[in-house]
């Protein structure tokens, strides 16, 4: 499924692709979600006057007024809860959880009624709601401000959980979100906010679903395997691998669940190795999930087991230790450095597949 | 003024020019349960002489005080209403009656009755008119099926076939909630979006009194008042949380007094008084539509069976509570008060009688026929459409229950022989 929301001009038309962030295509996608639909209605901490802290809202209520782009009281699980309520009644919310771990009061509702509602009134009451969160760290932030909670969100069957990586995956998954009617936790990577990309508010590029990762850099060697804020973290090993002698293909997941298996496996098939590469705790994260289905999957095409690199087991450190923390190029060729290229037991060697060059 | 325009200042005020945003008297609930037939009865059969507290030392509840202080401006109620409530009281307390039978039976996995909590269940669905929105607890079965939901369907959780049985927008009955409390912010956005659509919607949101304790019922009451919503909160206070009494609950004057803290009012009520909840819910409801903002209703009530089958009470309460309690039965106090109004020929009586029977006698047959839930449908109503991997594991469920079925044939096969 394609989100080409709005069409791009005709041939020859003047579409200007100019510099643009994350943030705005965020808000652009929000903005024309409440043009185009009069139920979509946006709420949460600070996201009306101030246009919320990161400044993805700032303007809407002036534009929608302040009724369809509300400041609510500061209580998350009470912005959940109506947000449940909003739904049953037709509505379709989008709401805030300022920082990924002030999202945490409102995981009840969440788990207990958001992700169980259909399922609960057998399709009858659908919850078409999104919740974004900024998510992740790398913005220097004091404590509470950096975490990744994707692991949690994963682990609750009937949430869809998507995050962007690209501007132009900002705006259409955003859209694909709002209009989904399954829940979504929306993922955003706080230290992309200001990444810029040309790109064309009014002639908003075509993306592909949720649901469907994509490959942003094809390569024989190994596959990375990432979404998020490590997306360019991982484009940047791969560009730095070629002097090793690799050449990396790189996966960008965009949504986790659905998990796309297909464009996955496809890759680790053809190129025989897999990294993982994610910031939430190594321990029991995605990383875990993804390289057992890959195995499962792939074994007889493996030459390595599939490795992870991801944040270490520890509460999220504080900003002066994060660099420490965070999943780098360095760490990511050395995980890549450790995928048995020296094994020659296999009888597959294949010129054609790559690699192999240490 | 829009929805969410707020009456007051918005601009922080330096000490002396501070003022309070509402006055706090208007807002403060009744000094005693608010009664209407008691006012009526004098004194307990007990002898109780009505002065005592809702509540003694222990914190646990005792019967309501007879001859409450508003007696003097209880309006008689209307002989019909007396009527309707009599009728659904009776068969609530059969319909508890009977599905509590159920579980015995093993037709029920649960069943949290709330027998003692009939006029508080049965008063709450008629308080309603068509449009509004109801949403219960697991312990409010009861006030969906006075609601005119089909009993079995109401029941469909607690039998166990599916989490929930009826469709809730054609009821206007939301799923009853399990997670305490987490009901009461769903109700305020439903009523904020209907305020939102320019309907003319009002929600009633029941919990009990150890909901209240939880942080969604705070965020729930204070998103209300803020938004003015539509919405009306009823606190059964029936003693217990399972086995927890009152007083180990919460420290507050009485529940009722907690709205004070949101800007609203509160309301203390008999909730063994049908008429009297009956009126309060329906000022309140009334008063929730016309933009007054909502309401926090305590009703002081008794649970006089354990939590569920499984509990047992006597761990946590005497046998003399209960049976006080008993003399101040809702079903009793109404039949009372219509008798003393001449209201009760033996014609209503057997009316009723067979009413609750026909009803229960129809659920005990529906419920003893064996449901036959189908098991592919675990992977229907996940998401819109099923993941790639939902749809793998619902072929493996599919293999492994056509093998059963093949060994089941195999076997019937055999004995046949």
């Amino acid at each position: 499924m394609s989100t080409a929301v709005r069409q791009p001009p005709a041939a020859g038309g003047t579409a200007e692709r100019k510099p643009a962030t994350l943030g705005q295509a965020l808000r652009r996608a929000m903005r024309d979600a409440m043009a185009d639909d009069p139920d979509v209605h946006i709420f949460g901490e600070d996201v009306g006057t101030l246009g919320g802290v990161f400044r993805v809202t700032d303007g809407l209520a002036a534009e929608f007024g302040p009724e369809r782009c509300a400041d609510t009281p500061l209580a998350e699980a009470g912005i959940l809860g109506t947000a449940v309520g909003m739904a049953m009644y037709g509505l379709r919310p989008v709401v805030e959880m300022q920082f990924d771990a002030f999202a945490l009061p409102g995981f009840e509702q969440l788990v207990s009624h958001v992700s169980r509602m259909r399922n609960r009134t057998r399709g009858r009451m659908p919850m078409p709601l999104t919740v974004r969160v900024p998510y992740g760290g790398g913005i220097g932030g004091v404590e509470h401000h950096s975490d990744s909670s994707e692991a949690y969100y994963m682990a609750t069957p009937g949430l869809h959980v998507v995050t962007p990586a690209t501007v132009a995956d900002a705006y259409g998954l955003l859209r694909a979100a709002i209009a989904s009617d399954d829940p979504v936790v929306f993922l955003e990577p706080k230290r992309l906010y200001w990444a810029k990309a040309d790109w064309d508010p009014e002639a908003p590029e075509a993306v592909p679903g949720i649901g469907e990762a994509v490959v942003r850099r094809t390569g024989t060697s190994a596959t990375l395997i990432t979404y998020g804020p490590s997306v360019p973290v991982c484009l940047e090993a791969a560009e730095a691998a070629r002097a090793e002698g690799w050449d990396l293909e790189v996966i960008d997941l965009r949504s986790l669940v659905p998990f796309d298996e297909a464009t996955v496996t496809a890759s680790v098939r053809r190129t025989g190795r897999a990294v993982v590469v994610h910031e939430s705790p190594g321990f029991a994260g995605p990383g875990g999930e993804i390289a057992a289905r890959v195995t499962e999957r792939c074994f007889h095409y493996l030459e390595a087991p599939v490795l992870r690199v991801a944040g270490f087991d520890i509460p999220y450190p504080p900003p002066m230790l994060e660099r420490h923390h965070l999943p780098g190029v360095d760490r990511i060729l050395d995980a890549v450095a450790r995928l048995q290229w020296e094994s020659g037991w296999t009888s597959r060697q294949d010129t054609g597949r790559g690699g192999g060059a240490r | 003024m829009t929805v969410l325009e707020q009456p007051g200042t918005h601009a922080p005020a330096s000490p002396p020019a501070w003022r309070p945003r509402t006055e706090a008297g208007p807002l403060l609930p009744d000094a005693e349960p608010y009664r209407v037939l008691g006012a009526r009865t004098g004194r307990l059969p007990d002898g109780s002489d009505g002065s005592t507290a809702p509540q003694d030392g222990s914190g646990t509840p005792t019967p309501g005080a007879e001859g409450a202080a508003g007696a003097g401006k209880v309006k008689e109620p209307d002989a019909e209403l007396l009527r309707r409530l009599y009728a659904a009281v009776v068969q609530g307390r059969r319909f508890n009656e009977q599905a509590t039978a159920l579980t015995r039976q093993g037709r029920l996995a649960v069943y949290p009755s709330s027998r003692g909590q009939e006029a508080c269940q049965v008063a709450a669905a008629l308080a309603l008119r068509e449009q509004d929105w109801l949403f219960p607890s697991y312990r409010d079965t009861l006030s969906a099926v006075a609601r005119g939901v089909d009993p079995v369907e109401v029941l469909s959780l607690l039998r166990g076939d599916w989490h929930h049985g009826y469709d809730a927008h054609r009821t206007r009955v939301a799923p009853l909630c399990t997670p305490l409390a987490t009901q009461l912010p769903h109700a305020v956005g439903l009523a904020h979006a209907a305020r939102l659509r320019g309907d003319d919607v009002a929600a009633l949101a029941l919990v009990g009194d150890g909901g209240t304790s939880e942080g969604d019922f705070h965020e729930a009451l204070n998103f209300a008042a803020v938004w003015r919503s539509p919405v009306v909160f009823l606190v059964q206070n029936n003693g217990f949380a399972i086995s927890v009494p009152l007083a180990k609950q919460t420290a507050a004057p009485s529940l009722a007094h907690k709205a004070v803290g949101y800007g609203m009012p509160g309301r203390l009520v008999d909730g063994n008084d049908a008429v009297a909840v009956h009126e309060v819910l329906t000022e309140a409801l009334e008063r929730a539509r016309s933009g007054g903002g909502p309401t926090l209703i305590e009703a002081v009530t008794y649970r006089l069976e354990a939590h569920t089958n499984a509990d047992d009470a006597t761990r946590y309460r005497t046998e003399e509570e209960v049976t006080a309690w008993r003399e101040h039965d809702p079903v009793t106090v109404l039949e009372r008060a219509l008798r003393q109004r001449g209201l009760l020929d033996e014609e209503t009586v057997t009316a009723a009688a067979e009413a609750a029977e026909q009803q229960a006698a129809d659920l005990r047959a529906r419920m003893n026929t064996e449901p036959r839930p189908d098991p592919m449908e675990l992977f229907t109503h996940v998401y819109t459409e099923p993941t790639a991997q939902l749809r793998e594991q619902a072929a493996q469920l599919r293999a492994e229950l056509a093998a059963e079925q093949a060994t089941e044939g195999g076997a019937t096969g055999e004995e046949n022989r």
